[in-house]
C-alpha cells in the first residue's frame, strides 16, 4: 500500500484497523471468528482431509478390481465405498472447495476488507461440518450409504432399502447445499457490491468472473437436488409416493430433477477451474490474457446452456427420440465455449514470457487432460452413442478426465499459486514439480484404459468380473496408475506441510501477478488491506509506476467497508460489517439437530425449529447505533 | 477400403474384445453404432492433435522470449490471432455440425419401424436376474425361459422391457445399445442381428447388491434352429424316467416349487426363474456359473456364498437328496 505521505500516522492507523478487525485470541476467538481468511482456510482443509479419505476409498476399490475375481471387498463393501467416494468427492469436496477459495480469494482480489456477509460464511462452514460429520460418522457406525452418488428410486424407496443409509444420503445433502447456498449468495453479494471504486464489471479479473458465474449457477441449481432428497425423504419417512409408481408417482421425476441440478454442477465445479487457469496462465505468461471479453461470454455460454441439457444423462430411458436431438445438440455446443477458452489460454502463452513454474505446469497437465474429457464429452452427448457408452467405464474415464483433469489440477495448481499468500511461504518448486509428473502421469495411466474397458463392455458400479471377460489387464494397468498418482497426492501433501515452516519467504508478491491480492502481506492481515484501493484497469499492479491511488475515508475504530454500484462501482455509502459471533455456531448446531432429528421422525421439523428460531433471532438481534457512528443503515 | 481404413483402429480394438464388446458388432443396430464411433472417434482425434499442435507451437515460440524481458505487458488483443480464434471457432462449429447430423441420421435408423412381423419378446428385469417370454407363433400364448435370449439371424426382434422391482438397464453391446428397465413404464428396442453366435448381456443400471451378477447368454442362431429350440421351450418338461431323478422331482417340489415353475409338474413358482428347460441353459444364476450338475448343487446349497445377497434361500438337503435334485434338474432338457 501506498499511502507514506506520512508513515508515522500509516503504521497507527495499521495499528488500529488490527485491532478492530482481529479475533479475541484463544478458542473463543476461533468459535466466533467472521474472518473470510479463517473460515475459507477451514473449508479448504477440510475438503482436502475428504480428498485424501476418499482417495483412499478409490485405492481400495481399485485393489478390488485390479483382477477378476478378488475377493478383498464383498458386493456390499464394494457399494459403499463406490456411494462414500462419490458423495465425498462431488458434494462435500469439489462444490465446496471451490466457494472456499472463492470465500478467500475474492475480497482480496477486491481490495476488500471482509465478505458481504461474514456471519453467514461463518455458520455456512459450521454447517458443511456438520453434514462431514454426519457423513462420516455415520460410515464409522456402519450405516454407510450405498447406493451410489445419486441414489435412483425405487432403489432407494422404503420398499428396497429399508434402515436409515439412504436418509443420511439425503439428509447429507441438504446440510451441504444450504451450506453452498449461503456461501454462493455470499461471494455474488460480494462481487456485486463491493469492488473498489473504478473496478467496473469489464475489469474485473477473469478470476472474480468466474466466481460470480459459477456461484449465480449455484443458486439456481442446488434447489432442484434440495428438493427432491427433500421429497424422497418424505416418500421414506411419511409415505408420500413421489417416486412409487404403484401409487401414481413416477421414478423418472427423480431423475429429472436430479440432473436439472446434476448437470450444471459440473460447470459449478469447472468454471471456477477456468478462473484459476486464467489467473495462472496471466501471471506466468507475463501479459494479460488474450481474449478477455470471448473469455467472459464463453463461461456465460456454458452457464445458460448448462441448464439446457440434463438430459443426456437420461438419453437410455426411454424418452421420445426428438427431444434426444435436441439435447444432443445442446450438449454438444457447449465444446464451443470450451473451445474458445482452450484456444485463449493457448495464444496468451504463445504470445507471453513464460515462466515454468509449478502452477504452471499443472495448467499444461489441465489442458492436456481436459481437452481429452472434453472430447469424450462430446462423445457421449451423441444420444445413440450415448446407448452404449452410459453407465459404462467409458464414463467412469469421462467423468474423471472432466473432474480431476478439469478441475483438480486447476485446483492443485491454484493451491500452489496462492499458497504463499496465504501462507508466508513459498512451496518446494521440486518437489511440487514431482509430485505433478506423478499426479499428471498416474492419472492419465490409470484412467485412459478405462475408455477402453467402456467399449469393451465393462458397466459400472460391478463389485467383481468373471476372468473369462478379458478386463483384467486394462484394469491391472489402471490400478497401478492410481497407485503412482496416490504417491504423487502424499508428495503433494507432504510438501504443503514442510513447506509451511521450511519454505523461502514468499514476500507481497512471488510471482509478479497483476490484480489486487498481491499488493497486500503474505498472509494478509485480519482486514486486509489498510485503505480502499482504486482502480483504472484489468490488471491494476502491472499498470503505472507500481504505485497504487487510495481512497480514504473509512473508520479504522470500527469494522466498516465501502459498498459500491453494482455495475460501475462508484462508492455508495460506508457499511457496518458484522463482529465476530458465536451466533453462526449455534444456530448451525441447532439447525443440524433439525436435519438430523427429522431423520427419524417428521415432528423433528416443528420442535426442531424452535432452538433454530432462537439462535437466529440472537443472530440478528438489532444493536443500538453508536452516536455519530456512520454507516449504520 | 478407405472404409475399412477408416475402422483400424477400432478393430485393433476388436482384436481383443469379448463376447461383450461395442467393438464386435453382430446386428444392424451395433454395427451404426459403431460405424458413427468410429466418425466421432475421428473428429475428437484430429481435434485434440490440433490442440496438441497449437500448445506445442506456442510453448515452444514462447521459449524464445523468456530471457528477453521480465516485464509483464498489458497487451491488446492481436488482429491476427483474432482472425484465428474466429477460424477456430468455425472449425468447432463445422465438426459439431457434421456429428450432430450423424448422431440424427443413426437415432433415426434405429426408430425405424421394421418391425410389422417382428418377433415379441417380453424382458422383465428382476434382482437379479432376468424373466424372459417369448410369443408362441402356433398358439399365440407366452413361452417362458430365463437368463438366456434366443435371437434369430436376419429377423427383427422387438424386446419389450418392463421391471418386476427397480430400475435395470438392458443391454446387449454386440447386438444393440442399452435400454433401461424401468418399473411403471414399458420400453421397447428392436434388434436385427446379422451374424451366428454367442454373445453376452449385461445389467447397466444399477440396481442394488448384486447388481454385478445379473448378465444373461445371447444365442443369434439361424431361423430354423431358432424356431426348433423355440418349439423345444414350449413344451412342457419331460417326467424323469430314472429312480433318482424321480426322486429329485419329489424333493423339487417339496423344497423348490414354492418359488419356481417347472411346466408339466405341480411346481408352479413365479418368484424365481422357470426352471421347464434349465439344462438347456449355458449359465445358472444369472450368469454366475457355468451350467453342471456340479454347479447346481453348490447353488442350491450354498447361493449366499457365490452370490451374496441373492434372494434363493440355502435349501438344506440331505446329501442324497441334493444328488437327486441335481439329477433331476440335468434331466430337464
Amino acid at each position: 500500500m501506498n499511502l507514506d505521505t506520512n508513515p508515522p500516522a500509516q503504521a497507527k492507523r495499521h495499528r488500529a484497523l488490527l485491532a478492530t478487525w482481529s479475533d479475541a485470541p484463544g478458542v473463543w476467538g476461533f468459535l466466533t471468528t467472521v474472518d473470510h481468511k479463517r473460515i475459507a482456510a477451514r473449508y479448504v482443509l477440510t475438503a482436502v482431509a475428504l480428498l485424501f479419505l476418499a482417495g483412499l476409498l478409490a485405492v481400495d476399490m481399485r485393489l478390488q478390481l485390479s483382477q477378476p475375481d478378488m475377493g478383498r471387498m464383498g458386493p456390499q463393501g464394494y457399494n459403499e465405498a463406490f456411494a462414500l467416494h462419490g458423495s465425498t468427492m462431488l458434494f462435500l469436496v469439489s462444490v465446496p472447495v471451490m466457494e472456499a477459495m472463492a470465500m478467500w480469494l475474492v475480497p482480496l482480489m477486491l481490495g476488500a476488507r471482509t465478505v458481504a456477509f461474514p456471519r453467514l460464511a461463518a455458520f455456512s462452514y459450521w454447517l458443511y461440518l456438520g453434514g462431514v460429520l454426519m457423513l462420516w460418522i455415520s460410515h464409522a457406525l456402519d450405516i454407510t450409504p450405498d447406493l451410489g452418488w445419486f441414489e435412483y428410486p425405487p432403489l432407494s424407496g422404503p420398499a428396497y432399502s429399508a434402515g436409515h443409509r439412504v436418509d443420511i444420503w439425503a439428509q447429507m445433502i441438504t446440510f451441504s447445499e444450504v451450506a453452498a447456498l449461503a456461501a454462493s449468495v455470499n461471494v455474488v453479494a460480494t462481487i456485486l457490491k463491493m469492488r473498489p471504486p473504478g473496478m467496473t464489471l469489464a475489469r474485473m479479473p477473469l478470476f472474480v468472473w468466474a466466481m460470480l458465474v459459477a456461484s449465480v449457477m449455484t443458486v439456481f441449481a442446488l434447489p432442484s437436488i434440495m428438493l427432491v432428497t427433500s421429497m424422497l425423504i418424505s416418500d421414506r419417512l411419511v409415505s408420500t409416493h413421489f417416486f412409487a409408481p404403484a401409487g401414481g408417482g413416477d421414478v423418472l421425476l427423480f431423475q429429472h430433477l436430479f440432473w436439472f441440478f446434476g448437470h450444471p454442477e459440473v460447470y459449478i465445479i469447472f468454471v471456477p477451474a477456468i478462473g484459476f487457469v486464467s489467473a495462472i496462465v496471466e501471471t506466468f505468461s507475463r501479459r494479460t490474457l488474450f481474449g478477455y471479453v470471448p473469455m467472459v461470454l464463453a463461461m456465460l455460454g456454458i452457464a445458460v446452456l448448462a441448464f439446457g441439457l440434463w438430459v443426456h444423462h437420461m438419453f437410455a430411458v426411454g424418452l421420445p427420440r426428438l427431444g434426444s436431438a435436441f439435447y444432443t445438440a445442446a450438449s454438444m455446443a457447449i465444446a464451443l465455449p470450451a473451445g474458445v477458452q482452450i484456444f485463449c489460454w493457448i495464444a496468451t502463452m504463445g504470445s507471453g514470457r513464460l515462466r515454468f513454474a509449478t502452477p504452471l505446469l499443472w495448467v499444461i497437465g489441465f489442458i492436456l487432460t481436459f481437452v481429452i474429457g472434453g472430447l469424450s464429452g462430446v462423445m457421449t452427448a451423441s444420444a445413440p452413442l450415448d446407448l452404449q457408452l452410459t453407465d459404462t467405464y467409458f464414463i467412469v474415464a469421462h467423468l474423471h478426465y472432466v473432474l480431476v483433469g478439469g478441475a483438480m489440477f486447476p485446483l492443485f495448481g491454484a493451491f500452489s499459486y496462492w499458497y504463499p499468500k496465504a501462507t508466508g511461504r513459498l512451496m518446494s518448486e521440486r518437489w511440487g514439480k514431482i509430485a505433478f509428473l506423478l499426479i499428471f502421469l498416474g492419472f492419465n495411466l490409470g484412467f485412459f484404459p478405462m475408455h477402453l474397458l467402456g467399449l469393451q463392455g465393462m458397466p459400472r458400479r460391478i463389485y467383481t468380473y468373471g476372468p473369462e471377460m478379458g478386463w483384467g489387464t486394462l484394469n491391472l494397468v489402471a490400478t497401478i496408475g492410481t497407485f503412482v498418482s496416490a504417491a504423487g497426492g502424499l508428495v503433494f501433501i507432504a510438501n504443503a506441510f514442510l513447506s509451511l515452516k521450511r519454505g523461502a519467504p514468499a514476500g507481497n508478491d512471488p510471482w509478479g501477478g497483476p490484480t489486487l491480492e498481491w499488493a497486500t502481506s503474505s498472509p494478509p492481515p485480519a482486514h486486509n488491506f489498510d485503505e480502499v484501493v482504486v482502480v483504472d484497469g484489468v490488471a491494476p499492479l502491472w499498470a503505472g509506476d507500481g504505485r497504487l491511488p487510495v481512497m480514504t475515508g473509512l473508520a479504522a475504530d470500527r469494522r466498516e467497508v465501502l459498498i459500491t454500484s453494482v455495475i460501475d462501482a462508484l462508492p455508495q455509502y460506508r457499511h457496518r460489517s458484522p463482529t465476530p459471533s458465536i451466533w453462526p455456531l449455534i444456530a448451525a448446531v441447532a439447525t443440524s439437530i433439525l436435519f438430523i432429528g427429522s431423520i427419524f421422525t417428521p415432528w423433528a421439523l416443528v420442535w426442531g425449529a424452535v432452538p433454530v428460531g432462537v439462535a437466529l433471532a440472537a443472530w440478528f438481534w438489532p444493536k443500538r447505533p453508536r452516536a455519530g457512528a456512520g454507516g449504520q443503515e | 477400403m478407405r472404409r475399412s481404413l477408416a475402422l483400424l483402429p477400432l478393430l485393433c480394438l476388436a482384436a481383443c474384445a469379448g463376447a461383450q464388446s461395442s467393438l464386435d458388432p453382430a446386428a444392424e443396430q451395433a454395427q451404426s453404432l459403431a460405424g458413427l464411433l468410429t466418425l466421432a472417434t475421428w473428429v475428437c482425434g484430429i481435434f485434440y492433435l490440433l490442440v496438441l499442435f497449437f500448445l506445442a507451437l506456442s510453448l515452444w515460440r514462447a521459449r524464445d522470449r523468456i530471457a528477453k524481458s521480465a516485464m509483464p505487458a498489458i497487451e491488446p488483443s492481436e488482429p491476427a490471432t483474432r482472425r484465428a480464434l474466429f477460424l477456430w471457432s468455425v472449425l468447432i462449429v463445422g465438426a459439431l455440425c457434421v456429428l450432430v447430423t450423424a448422431s440424427f441420421l443413426v437415432d433415426r435408423s434405429l426408430a425405424e419401424a421394421r418391425a410389422r412381423d417382428a418377433l415379441q419378446v417380453r424382458v422383465t428385469g428382476h434382482q437379479w436376474w432376468w424373466r424372459l417370454e417369448y410369443r408362441d407363433p402356433a398358439s399365440g400364448a407366452w413361452i417362458e425361459t430365463a437368463n438366456e435370449l434366443h435371437l434369430p439371424a436376419g429377423r427383427t426382434a422387438r424386446i419389450e422391457l418392463g421391471s418386476a422391482d427397480v430400475i435395470h438397464s438392458f443391454w446387449v453391446p454386440n447386438v444393440a445399445g442399452k435400454m433401461d428397465v424401468i418399473p411403471g413404464r414399458i420400453n421397447s428396442i428392436d434388434v436385427t442381428p446379422h451374424r451366428e453366435g454367442w454373445h453376452r448381456g449385461q445389467c447397466a443400471e444399477f440396481c442394488g447388491l448384486q447388481h454385478a451378477h445379473m448378465a444373461f447368454d445371447v444365442k443369434v442362431e439361424s431361423g430354423p434352429a431358432f424356431d426348433a429350440w423355440l418349439a423345444a421351450q414350449a413344451r412342457v418338461a419331460s417326467v424323469p424316467i430314472d429312480a433318482g431323478a424321480a426322486r429329485g422331482a419329489q424333493v423339487f417340489a417339496s423344497s423348490c416349487a414354492a418359488c419356481h415353475a417347472v411346466r408339466g409338474s405341480a411346481a408352479a413358482g413365479r418368484v424365481g426363474p422357470d426352471l421347464t428347460h434349465i439344462a438347456t441353459r449355458r449359465s445358472i444364476a444369472a450368469g454366475t456359473l457355468p451350467f453342471s450338475r456340479g454347479a447346481l448343487q453348490g447353488w442350491i446349497a450354498q447361493p449366499q456364498a457365490l452370490k451374496p445377497g441373492t434372494m434363493m434361500p440355502a435349501v438344506p438337503l440331505e446329501p442324497a437328496d441334493a444328488d437327486a435334485v441335481g439329477r433331476y434338474l440335468e434331466s430337464l432338457r
